[in-house]
């Protein structure tokens, strides 16, 4: 663990991605303590204000401090991506493990629904749903984890079947170990490791897919501050305050960029085999 | 029969699957919708009359398995339904605004390979340089930021404070040149986040070349180092960025949403935004059908023509990885 940190903080943007990431969760951790002002608190009189001493980055449309809203919505984004991909995590883990040891014939059933998942763009998809079934934070959480789950399936379904014959667990096999000890206690530790990686490598995906949700009016519904309603407020009243668009996307490229710059050291650190793409 | 043939056909076997797949789900979402769909299309004071009779031309009054059948013969015909509020057939309507959406991808691709191809050259041939580690962080950045922030940064940037384009979308009546000039910006935010990406994907891919025996030969017969790079290495390196570019089109298709959005341009993102907004079900369901088509298509041919660019490929299977 200490090994690892100090391997993602030695290579420079690993260092910028740990910083930046650090930065975001203690931005979500404390957000109450540091927001001057209640997220929601409406003041008409100081609308559309820039940058003051009262209102570090400005006030919107309906007065609300940008600051404070800002850092709630990092609850939202961080909120969002952790559990959508805790979700599709399990579930990925345990189809991909099925799939290993299921018959060839289920095995194709599943490997074709992992495909039709996967051959609508993630935002696309998720775009479709929200559309038809109306917005609902729970509803993209769910949605979000269902596009994620054939990206953790595929890894886990090669993982298990480079070690199904492995001679190790053919060793437990012959000592008389059950399957369930087998998949338990030796498959699902060392199948989970890349995909630890992996899931660090889609959180900045996932913000950005819920963030673009919100920018499209069918995300998490307002009041609450999602980076992508802030965003598309700001662009809607860009005419008379450039602040919330400003400082809306300064937010979500600190996140994204944190998380990616540091899923990638962590990849580097971690394993460099899972190294596929440039 | 061949390694490659029983490839092709399973290949295309599994699109068509997934295409089948795909039409289900998008069907049985509409199963869900909350409230009768005729209802939601017509209002709330709609005459029990006109109800009926879009209920009927909508085959909501059918077991769903007749539902299903029908659905998936019209679209196997081609036919995406008429639109209820216009009248108009959905597939002319969708057909209308393709062509917008396809320019700006290909715009897009065009722009990322125009500056991606040279900044991964220079990566490669400049390898743990400082250019080399700027190269990368440059990628990284575009790579991880949203299409739509960089979208609305060019906005801010370039229309409102230098001034230097018009923000709103295409103007049909403009001539050649005007659209062209309203195509930079949104096909720009397109673009970033896969400059970043080939960039990448050339300076691995040439690296590895680099490092291969016919490479170190004609150095030592004394070919000069540019014809080595860009003559003989470059066309080995390019296979999986060509790859890459065909499924770049299919992301892009769908991708194209916010810049669609944002600039104001006409398109298949913004069609089915708008049908979004009011909750015009059947146009939202035949333009992600549309979307998914050309994406699942384009993947397909990709995975062909690279079969058969570079054999090995088929049998190692997708590219994996972070893509913008």
């Amino acid at each position: 663990m200490t090994a690892t940190l100090a391997r993602i903080w030695g290579s420079g943007t690993g260092r910028l991605g740990l910083v930046l990431v650090v930065l975001v969760v203690l931005g979500a951790l404390l957000a109450p303590l540091i927001a001057p002002h209640d997220p929601n608190q409406i003041a008409v009189m100081n609308r559309f204000s820039g940058p003051t001493l009262q209102n570090p980055l400005g006030t919107d449309q309906l007065g609300r401090d940008i600051f404070s809203r800002l850092l709630y919505g990092t609850r939202i984004a961080l909120g969002v991506s952790i559990l959508s991909i805790l979700i599709a995590f399990v579930a990925g883990l345990l189809l991909g493990i099925a799939a290993a040891y299921l018959p060839p014939r289920l095995e194709r059933v599943i490997l074709i629904i992992f495909d039709i998942i996967s051959s609508f763009p993630s935002l696309v998809l998720a775009l479709a749903v929200v559309a038809l079934l109306g917005p609902g934070l729970w509803k993209i959480i769910l949605i979000v984890s269902v596009t994620l789950v054939p990206h953790f399936g595929r890894v886990a379904r090669a993982q298990t079947l480079a070690l199904k014959n492995s001679p190790f667990l053919e060793a437990e096999r012959v000592l008389g170990a059950s399957p369930a000890r087998l998949v338990l206690v030796h498959i699902v530790p060392n199948v989970s490791g890349p995909l630890v990686v992996l899931a660090s490598m889609d959180i900045p995906v996932v913000i950005a897919i819920e963030a673009g949700l919100s920018f499209l009016g069918v995300g998490v519904p307002p009041p609450s501050p999602s980076w992508g309603t802030l965003l598309n407020d700001g662009y809607a009243y860009l005419d008379q305050s450039i602040w919330m668009a400003v400082f809306a996307g300064l937010a979500l490229t600190i996140a994204t960029l944190g998380f990616t710059l540091f899923g990638e050291a962590l990849r580097d650190a971690v394993d460099p085999k899972l190294r596929t793409e440039p | 029969m061949s390694d490659t043939m029983r490839y092709v056909i399973s290949r295309i076997i599994t699109t068509v699957l997934v295409l089948f797949g795909a039409m289900l789900v998008l069907f049985s979402l509409t199963l869900f919708v909350p409230g009768d769909p005729a209802r939601v299309l017509l209002g709330p004071r709609a005459s029990p009359e006109a109800l009926q009779a879009l209920s009927e031309r909508m085959g909501l009054d059918l077991p769903i398995y007749a539902q299903v059948g029908r659905f998936f013969g019209n679209v196997l015909r081609g036919d995406l339904g008429v639109d209820v509020i216009s009248g108009r057939p959905i597939l002319n309507m969708v057909m209308d605004v393709l062509p917008y959406t396809i320019a700006l991808t290909f715009a897009a691709i065009g722009i990322a390979v125009a500056i991606g191809v040279p900044l991964g050259c220079y990566a490669a041939t400049h390898p743990n340089t400082v250019g080399d580690r700027i190269t990368a962080v440059i990628s990284v950045g575009f790579i991880a930021i949203p299409n739509f922030v960089v979208a609305i940064y060019l906005v801010l940037i370039f229309s409102i404070w230098l001034n230097w384009f018009p923000v709103l979308g295409v103007s049909r009546t403009g001539g050649f040149w005007d659209q062209l000039v309203r195509l930079v910006l949104p096909a720009t935010s397109l673009a970033l986040g896969w400059i970043g990406y080939i960039a990448r994907l050339v300076r691995s891919s040439l690296l590895e070349v680099l490092n291969e025996n016919f490479i170190r030969t004609s150095r030592a017969y004394g070919i000069s180092e540019n014809r080595i790079v860009y003559k003989y290495a470059l066309k080995n390196a390019a296979i999986p960025t060509v790859a890459i570019l065909g499924l770049g089109v299919g992301r892009l298709l769908g991708g194209a949403i916010f810049a669609e959005i944002i600039f104001a341009r006409p398109g298949i993102g913004s069609l089915i935004y708008a049908a979004i907004n009011t909750r015009n079900y059947p146009v939202v369901q035949a333009g992600v059908l549309v979307v998914v088509f050309l994406f699942v298509v384009t993947n397909l041919l990709v995975d062909l023509s690279y079969s058969k660019l570079d054999p090995r490929m088929s049998r190692r299977g997708g590219t994996g990885g972070r893509m913008p």
